[in-house]
């Protein structure tokens, strides 16, 4: 701003609005913070902090309600999520960066851009006709079969076969944070000096090793911030979740049982609690949700930030 | 013979070394083969089973009651349209002019940093957080679901991104030409309006389309704001139904023609989304491409 120039009257006002509205964001993030704490005051008041992080209870009806199971949904299908979903991204990072032809990079970035475009809505109710029939009637049976001898492992596919259950949600889950990661591990690679590969293939690298040895660890922390923004955003999706966890508030070790995230119990609870403790503890489970997804992308944004930092240097 | 071995053992090294690069190639290839997979899978069921359920019907009658066949949904593409449109309206101003804050009048300082930050958290907080708070401060106090607070939660979920994008669009613009207007004797708004605006005007386009893209397909802020409503309506103090919600709600329901008009209602939100995108992307690769 040129310094030496008198404030121009018109130039005060349109400042100060520009100032409030991008200083809205702050008050939202205050806002939502503090709202939530005061709509949930009465359920903290009732169940205390630890109490209601640790009790398994989801009774509307005797009034008793804890997140634990609402969280225990959330990660394990987040876990899950993101174990099938990181080696296929950033598979396909490598691929877009390294492997492809130059006029396959275009069309592939694109379709993977469009993937990351479409609602989750649509990924639900896909998830919901299409994938859950694939999941009960062969993927599931095949899954029970091959860990049918497996000591430990069995237990994770006990159970019938429904499609309407963990493994399902988690991998729908999965198809959709697989465009974020990808994107996000694409351009992290991209930013590798190409002067910095072509020493390595110099001395006689091959391509995988040039990837594994030069490629990989120089883009690492952008990497992995890209993981956890995936993370972040996998705790806090609701609706491709919501058609096929099927809302159940129990604590389950077997994969092809229904299961409830907090997204999911907010969304098929919130319009319907009908007394104030219940609609308290929705919203206490709301500020559960946020504070764990503000937490895990203020750490994906400082590896982010950090990585921008190390690759302009 | 040392010699011999050593090569002998360097040959089978080589083999392993290019065995294992030659995996690697191939998983890797796989995995954007499946990611491509997704793709036509998820959009090619979208498009059979949406074209199948489309018709002229669904956008001019209202539906049918519960269970009976035929019927439309044109309560809920006028109520996505007015919601979108009243959330864009509440949006893109306040976006765009706090984007301008941070990347002109508080350029470099500390606060535009913290401020850029928090909203690229709040592009990704989940948005049916969002929804229950424009429950507790707007539908709570009025007392009903409106379509407002569903154009409230909407305009939320719009702000973080459109600021995120106009701000890199503004610092785009080459400093020097803002110099050169200052040495005319503008004033920075001026500038700011006349110029820079003009400079960065197809990135922040892009930006706004890109957002609403992102928020028409949002039906979790939804649920409990501008909730659903199976007549039609156009009075935003109202709940009023929009496709995503309707789309919830029907793919849930028992009945099959339910089934096949949510799948319609699917293919026009994809289609319309990904139009957007598209139209974004080629924006921005005739303004910066190349």
């Amino acid at each position: 701003m040129p310094s030496q120039q008198r404030r121009n009257p018109a130039d005060i006002v349109f400042s100060s609005v520009t100032a409030i509205a991008s200083f809205s964001v702050i008050v939202l993030v205050i806002g939502i913070f503090y709202v939530l704490v005061s709509e949930s005051s009465l359920a903290i008041g009732r169940f205390g902090i630890t109490k209601f992080l640790a009790s398994t209870d989801w009774d509307p009806v005797r009034e008793s309600f804890g997140a634990l199971t609402n969280i225990y949904g959330t990660v394990v299908t987040t876990v899950l999520a993101l174990t099938i979903a990181i080696p296929v991204a950033i598979g396909i990072a490598i691929f877009v960066t390294e492997i492809s032809p130059n006029f396959l990079k275009g069309p592939i970035g694109a379709a993977i851009e469009l993937l990351a475009a479409i609602p989750s809505i649509i990924y639900g109710m896909w998830g919901l006709f299409t994938l859950s029939p694939i999941m009960s009637n062969h993927i599931e049976p095949f899954l029970k079969r091959i860990t049918a001898d497996i000591p430990v492992v069995s237990i994770l596919f006990e159970g019938t076969p429904m499609g309407i259950d963990i493994l399902t949600a988690s991998v729908i889950l999965s198809i959709m944070i697989i465009p974020f990661t990808a994107s996000i591990s694409r351009d992290s690679f991209n930013l590798t000096p190409s002067i910095v590969k072509e020493s390595a293939y110099a001395i006689g690298a091959t391509k995988w090793e040039v990837i594994k040895n030069v490629v990989v660890p120089y883009s690492k922390l952008g990497v992995f911030g890209g993981i956890v923004l995936s993370l972040g955003r996998a705790i806090g999706e609701t609706m491709a979740v919501a058609f096929v966890l099927g809302n159940s508030h129990r604590i389950t070790t077997s994969l092809l049982d229904a299961a409830a995230t907090i997204t999911v119990t907010l969304a098929n609870e919130f319009a319907e609690a009908d007394n104030d403790l219940y609609l308290s503890s929705l919203f206490y489970l709301a500020l559960v949700l946020f504070v764990m997804s503000f937490i895990t992308l203020a750490i994906a944004k400082l590896f982010l930030l950090k990585a921008e930092r190390k690759y302009s240097r | 013979m040392p010699v011999t071995v050593g090569m002998k053992f360097d040959m089978n090294r080589e083999k392993m070394r290019k065995l294992e690069g030659f995996i690697a190639m191939t998983l890797s290839t796989l995995a954007a083969m499946a990611g491509l997979f997704w793709l036509v899978f998820i959009l090619g069921d979208v498009l059979v089973h949406g074209i199948k359920a489309l018709n002229m019907g669904l956008f001019t009658n209202d539906p049918a009651p519960a269970g009976i066949e035929g019927g439309g949904l044109r309560n809920a593409f006028v109520g996505q349209i007015m919601i979108t449109f009243c959330a864009t309206l509440i949006g893109v101003p306040v976006g765009v002019l706090g984007g301008t804050f941070l990347a002109e009048y508080a350029r470099g300082r500390t606060i535009a940093k913290i401020i850029s930050v928090l909203s690229d958290i709040m592009v990704s907080v989940p948005s049916i957080v969002i929804g229950t708070f424009i429950y507790a401060v707007v539908v709570k106090p009025v007392g009903h679901f409106s379509g407002w607070a569903g154009a409230i939660a909407l305009a939320i979920i719009m702000i973080p991104v459109v600021l995120r994008t106009t701000e890199d669009m503004l610092t785009l613009v080459p400093w020097t030409l803002r110099e050169a207007a200052f040495a005319l004797g503008a004033p920075y708004y001026k500038v700011i309006i006349q110029v820079v605006y003009r400079g960065a005007a197809a990135g922040i386009l892009t930006g706004i389309l890109l957002s609403i893209a992102r928020v028409a397909g949002e039906t979790a802020p939804l649920l409990f704001t501008s909730f659903n409503n199976s007549f039609f309506s156009v009075n935003m103090n109202e709940p009023i139904a929009s496709l995503t919600v309707t789309v919830f709600q029907y793919a849930m329901g028992p009945y099959e023609s339910w089934h096949a008009q949510a799948w319609a209602a699917s293919f026009v939100v994809t289609i319309f989304i990904l139009l957007l995108t598209i139209i974004g992307r080629v924006v921005v690769k005739w303004r910066f491409g190349k």
